[in-house]
């Protein structure tokens, strides 16, 4: 073999840290969204790690899965930040009630709506292109 | 347990198989909570029993791959390893894992999914992986001309620390602010640390399979390195298949989309070289190890296939966030790398060369009803995804407590068949740890 195999290994590598640059660099270039606050939210995403809603509930369809899918539930209608409220409290099927302060409550709430004014998560909003990528429509 | 006498690869090993049967109890535990909201709910209940399941897992994974690395490298150089790296190395981990598995009790977490633990924990597992990266390239010097596979371990090594580095970015408010990157950075992450320790499981796979048939094909064969680096190509760069419906750059996505694609080439390449796998002479004292590899070769077949259909986005549109992808996730890491992980176990500790014939037959049977357990517990997931896709996409919908529980029926199933393979492996643990427990000293394998 002429090229050698350190030599792709460094290419393939080089290629790699460039996008994932080019990725980190991302947060410079978008104008922040005003709806929400945005400390706030950062805090209240840390809340969520905190009480663990991740193994059970997805964010974009992500995540666990015996609960709902969150990512809107601050706009559902019916639903919303007084949901969100009551069922951490009380708990419902495998969800336990938490014992929570009311700051990290509203983090919590923050953060749901930051998630919630990034976009929509309704797989029936999505329509296919001519490759076979999926595109939501109706985004927020 | 003498542990003086077990070379270091085998001590990961080991440890490895504890976090094995761990995880185990802790999955069957989980899985009733499916059926049983109530059940343990007062005191560990699902929000612990996952986390707990997961990382048992995934350490198995990560200390078996460990264990594997460090058994190939004495087997290519015919010498040991550095004996005190590696026990600090081993301490670290058991230090952190002890305190994660505290810490999950105690309801306490505060990390990301899978990696649910408190962040400060990930910095014993880093300095221990900092450890292995040390010893191992200490040891590669030694080898002139690197096979495929230790390029694999090198290469899982190297990925594994970056990802897992990368992993933590979100402590940093830069990132944690603008949740669309955050969330795009966090699957980076979970899909190179997948591919990472793939390349030192699969290397582990190709390095059993030289030396089943004895020989040095595979190693140093052309293909072989051409796979390697499609396989790296992938880790580096098909992640962006789980974002499809997230609102992040396009560029991202189409890569995704672009490079998954080229995994129809593994694809294809396996059908090809099918035959002549299962022509390979199986050795008498490598009938676990071969009889495990063929085992992840018919799994690697299933998975892969469904895998690079759900990298479709037009498909991945019904399967995202369903239980399908669920089946995807225990489909490879039971049907792949724990096949894998134990034929190397089988190969290494050679629990074999100490028990009667009549044990051997009690393994066969063990391990078909392993294969059978995890075929009835990935069909019955994915038949509980396709219902829940087809919900997903459906107007007007049904609440999701309505469709829950029509997926009750194959979550009994699902419960029923993870019992099967809890049983299963516990056979093929027993018969693994046995010469260990009963304080039979075991010659290193490079010996
Ligand atoms: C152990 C699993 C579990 C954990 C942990 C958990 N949940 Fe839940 N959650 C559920 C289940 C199950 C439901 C109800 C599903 C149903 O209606 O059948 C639910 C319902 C909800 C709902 C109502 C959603 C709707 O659309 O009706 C909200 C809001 C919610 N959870 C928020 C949270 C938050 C916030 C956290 C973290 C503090 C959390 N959950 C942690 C399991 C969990």
């Amino acid at each position: 073999m002429k090229i050698k195999a350190r030599h792709t290994f460094l290419f393939l590598s080089i290629l790699f840290l460039a996008y994932s640059i080019s990725i980190y660099m991302q947060p410079l270039s978008n104008t922040g969204n005003t709806s929400f606050n945005k400390e706030t939210a950062a805090q209240g995403r840390l809340v969520w790690q905190k009480y663990n809603c991740q193994s059970c509930h997805q964010l974009y369809s992500l995540g666990g899965y015996l609960g709902p899918d969150l990512t809107n539930v601050i706009s559902q209608p019916k639903k919303g930040e007084a949901l969100v409220r009551t069922m951490v409290k009380t708990g419902i099927k495998q969800m336990p009630a938490f014992t929570i302060s009311e700051m990290e409550m509203s983090q919590l709430v923050e953060f749901l709506k930051s998630v919630d004014a990034s976009g929509n998560a309704d797989l029936r909003k999505f329509r296919k292109d001519n490759l076979g990528m999926i595109e939501a429509h109706e985004n927020k | 347990m003498k542990t003086n006498k077990i070379g270091a690869g085998n001590l990961f090993l080991i440890t490895a198989l504890f976090m094995l049967l761990f995880g185990l109890c802790f999955g069957v535990l989980a899985a009733i909570t499916y059926i049983y909201p109530e059940f343990l709910k007062s005191t560990l209940g699902f929000i612990s029993l996952r986390p707990l399941h997961v990382s048992s897992a995934l350490f198995w994974i990560i200390l078996g791959a460990t264990g594997c690395v460090y058994n190939g490298l004495q087997a290519i150089t015919q010498q040991t390893i550095n004996k005190n790296i590696a026990w600090a190395q081993w301490l670290l981990w058991v230090f952190s894992i002890i305190g994660i598995c505290t810490s999950y009790f105690a309801h306490q977490f505060g990390g990301r999914e899978y990696w649910e633990f408190n962040p400060i924990w990930a910095l014993p597992i880093a300095l221990a992986w900092l450890l292995f990266l040390v010893n191992f390239y200490i040891h590669s010097e030694k080898i002139r001309k690197w096979p495929v596979y230790v390029w694999m371990w090198l290469t899982g090594l190297v990925f594994f620390f970056f990802t897992f580095s990368e992993n933590y970015l979100w402590l940093i408010p830069y990132f944690r602010q603008h949740f669309i990157t955050d969330t795009t950075i966090q699957w980076k992450v979970n899909g190179s640390l997948v591919g990472s320790w793939n390349q030192m499981i699969y290397g582990t796979a190709f390095f059993l399979m030289d030396k089943i048939a004895n020989s040095k094909k595979v190693g140093k064969n052309k293909i072989a390195f051409a796979m390697y680096f499609l396989g790296l190509f992938n880790l580096m760069f098909n992640w962006g298949h789980h974002l499809y419906t997230l609102p992040t750059e396009k560029y991202i996505r189409y890569i995704g989309y672009a490079v998954s694609m080229t995994e129809w080439i593994f694809f294809i390449k396996i059908i090809y070289t099918w035959k002549e796998a299962l022509n390979t002479i199986q050795k008498h004292e490598h009938y676990f190890p071969y009889k495990f590899i063929m085992a992840s070769d018919i799994w690697v077949f299933i998975n892969m296939g469904q895998a690079i259909l759900m990298s479709i986005p037009a498909i991945n549109l019904y399967t995202h966030g369903t239980h399908i992808t669920v089946a995807h996730a225990m489909g490879t890491t039971i049907g792949i790398n724990s096949m894998i992980l134990l034929a190397a176990c089988f190969e290494f500790l050679k629990p074999c060369r100490h028990q009667k014939i009549k044990s051997k037959k009690i393994l066969v049977s063990a391990f078909w009803a392993l294969q059978i357990s995890l075929l009835i517990f990935w069909v019955s997931l994915n038949i509980a995804g396709v219902k829940k896709g087809i919900w997903q996409l459906s107007t007007p919908q049904a609440s999701y407590s309505q469709m829950m529980s029509t997926l009750q029926p194959y979550f009994i199933v699902f419960t029923l068949a993870g019992i099967g393979l809890f049983f299963s492996f516990v056979i093929l643990i027993t018969s693994l740890l046995k010469p260990f427990i009963k304080n039979v000293t075991i010659k290193p394998s490079y010996e």
